[in-house]
């Protein structure tokens, strides 16, 4: 890309611009207005093209070095001085250093007759003399309307003011002349200055829904590219800031490293280690179910790994956040006083949504806060249509991704049915979505907290319970029983009548287990005594056995003492017979 | 009366021009004839050009070339353009009352 843009520009040298200095402007043109050439700003009372245009003076001298002179025709010097010390410019040391050259033409009809033939060589004349004086090389013309309201012959003004622009061309000074808006659709009262310059950037204040806005647009520019949109731009202590908020290219830097959401089992939901870096989250849910308590544990946990954060809260106080926060565990103070976190209250109401949207960019460009919290985008639909909410949050969430800053939105959802939600419409922009469901059963309300979505990311797609206490926020696997999900007391109650299941269970166990063991100690007992009754048998039938034996011994011995006293042997026998 | 009181004074006129340019050149011509007719003997004309003087364009508020200044009697004031219109010149200078 970048070698094709340097081949065209070598081919054709590209048309020189003078940087305006002015945030925001000279990316819409590209480098700004073009050198050397006049460029009109146009736009009704009081939307800002005088201070536009000496914005572009004071920065030109300050910035660029580029002296200039302004030609007011409406204000005198020390008005303009006055009007413009606000902002931090002192156009009195800026005259004195001969940086700036402030000019007042005065014209009153009442004081000038006209007769026969003139020009406007005296213009001229003093306007080369103040550019010559300190070298100038910016100029600007506030406002040439006047001319025409001083001085009668219209015809010989149209032919003067066409011949100061090619005059100014020819001087080679960059040139902003400032015109007020016509009837209908015309740029100009004249309708002439727009064709003659070189460049038209048209400058809109528009009240819609009470809230003001203002816009710009460059209508043409000779000889570039530029943009064509209307951008918003906002005028505060700092001047005037223009924000080129729809670059649709969806080229963004993606990063893999893994921000902690603060809360461990969330973690674990979500893979184990959290949402990108320069994610966006959506977390919606009821009201009263804990989404700015997880949002501000987010904040708490990116303070704490020492990164800065910044929380736009739109519904309540920094104070009541902090305090509120407190009671479940999260010292949010400690961050604001260390200066890691920053909270930026204020009402939706406030100004536009584009003006929201200026006012976010300047913080987050000034802050660079590695996490951003935006507690609730809801209440951003009372200023506008949900389209234009959703427009917006877009431009944000794509800023805040080019500046891969991490992002967690929390919406209150009006209705518990996840598919009819919108959330101003969201929930299909951001990288993940956390939705915190009230459940509620059995006379009590629980929470439950889905992970609707996470790109790019193993996650969870169980329902886990979400409490909050003292101690801070926790998730708790709701217990899925045989009458269904189970969240608040009636888990617990649940969960004491298994204990208790199992004492019984136990208990009877054991029973059964004595009643064996005596069992068998019966039968043991009747073992024995059989055993006993089999010995006693056994006995006897051995005595007899005995006894057969003994009478045939002593039957025996009776035989041999009979046949021994047969044959003599007297003493014999008697031994034997005694036994 | 008006006339008379001021008749008695110094007309200071200054005239403001560009170079030589032809409108310069009538209106300094027309600017004598009407001068000379009216305001004989009590008259000073000053003819600045501000090719020369540019600086001085200033302090009058001078746009348009060639104009002419009253700086006295006061109050200022101007007229532009050639004079080519004798009436509207000695209304303009209050010679003449409208």
């Amino acid at each position: 890309m970048s070698d094709t843009k340097k081949n065209t520009s070598i081919a054709y040298p590209a048309l020189p611009k003078t940087p305006t200095g002015i945030a925001g402007l000279d990316e819409i043109t590209e480098g700004g207005l073009p050198t050397g050439r006049p460029t009109l700003i146009c736009g009704q009372a009081g939307c800002g093209k005088t201070l536009m245009s000496i914005e572009f003076i004071v920065r030109g001298a300050m910035k660029f070095n580029e002296p200039g002179v302004f030609v007011a025709f409406e204000e005198k010097s020390d008005e303009l001085a006055m009007n413009v010390a606000s902002l931090g410019f002192d156009l009195k040391k800026l005259q004195e250093d001969k940086k700036i050259r402030i000019d007042h033409v005065h014209i009153d009809r009442s004081e000038i007759e006209e007769t026969g033939e003139y020009d406007l060589e005296g213009l001229f004349i003093r306007l080369g003399y103040a550019i010559d004086s300190i070298g100038a090389k910016r100029v600007v013309l506030d406002t040439l309307e006047n001319l025409f309201s001083g001085l009668n012959n219209q015809a010989v003004l149209r032919a003067e003011i066409r011949r100061l622009f090619h005059w100014l061309k020819e001087k080679g000074v960059t040139a902003i002349i400032t015109g007020e808006r016509g009837d209908g659709n015309a740029l100009t009262r004249q309708g002439l200055e727009e064709y003659v310059s070189d460049c038209v950037i048209l400058l809109d204040h528009r009240v819609i829904n009470q809230i003001s806005t203002r816009r710009l647009r460059i209508i043409k520019y000779r000889g570039t590219v530029h943009g064509t949109n209307e951008y918003p731009f906002l005028i505060d202590e700092d001047g005037i800031s223009v924000l080129p908020v729809t670059s649709l290219k969806l080229a963004k830097q993606v990063s893999t490293e893994r921000v902690p959401t603060g809360i461990p089992a969330l973690d674990e939901m979500l893979g184990g280690k959290g949402f990108y870096k320069g994610g966006s989250t959506l977390v919606s849910g009821t009201a009263g179910t804990g989404k700015t308590s997880i949002s501000a544990y987010f904040a708490n946990e990116t303070c704490n790994r020492g990164k800065r954060c910044v929380y736009f809260a739109m519904e309540e106080s920094p104070n009541q956040i902090i305090r509120n926060m407190r009671s479940i565990g999260a010292d949010l103070q400690k961050h604001v006083d260390s200066g890691l976190l920053l909270f930026n209250a204020s009402r939706p109401n406030m100004y536009g949504l584009e003006m929201h949207l200026v006012a976010i960019h300047k913080i987050i460009k000034k802050f660079k806060p590695q996490v951003v919290i935006m507690d609730p985008i809801t209440n951003f639909i009372n200023i506008g249509s949900v389209s234009e909410v959703k427009n917006m949050l877009v431009r944000l969430i794509d800023f805040l991704q080019d500046e891969q800053v991490s992002v967690m939105f929390t919406a209150l959802s009006l209705n518990t049915i996840v598919n009819e939600q919108t959330d101003e419409g969201v929930s299909s922009l951001v990288d993940s979505w956390l939705l915190v469901r009230d459940i509620e059963f059995n006379g009590e309300r629980n929470r439950g907290l889905y992970v609707m979505k996470a790109r790019g990311m193993k996650h969870s797609n169980q329902v886990r319970e979400f409490v909050i206490s003292d101690e801070g926020l926790n998730l708790i696997d709701v217990y899925l029983g045989p009458e269904g999900v189970l969240t608040g007391s009636a888990r617990k109650q649940q969960m004491l009548l298994e204990q208790t299941g199992e004492a019984i269970q136990a208990h009877s166990i054991g029973r059964k287990d004595r009643e064996i063991a005596r069992k068998r100690k019966v039968l043991e007992a009747k073992i024995a005594s059989l055993n006993s009754e089999y010995e006693s048998v056994e006995e006897e039938l051995n005595k007899v056995y005995l006894e057969d034996e003994l009478k045939k011994q002593i039957l025996e011995t009776n035989r041999e003492e009979i046949t021994n006293i047969r044959r003599g042997g007297i003493a014999q026998a008697k031994t034997t017979g005694g036994k | 009366m008006e006339i008379e009181t001021e008749e008695d004074k110094k007309w200071e006129l200054r005239l403001y021009v560009a170079g030589n340019t032809p409108k310069s050149v009538t209106a300094l011509s027309n600017l004598k004839k009407y001068c000379e007719e009216h305001l004989k003997g009590q008259y000073r004309i000053e003819v600045i050009d501000l090719l020369v003087q540019p600086q001085l364009a200033e302090g009058d508020q001078i746009l348009a070339i060639p104009t002419l200044v009253r700086k006295v009697p006061e109050p200022i004031r101007k007229i532009i353009g050639d004079l080519s219109n004798e009436e509207k010149v000695l209304v303009g200078l209050n010679i003449r009352p409208a």
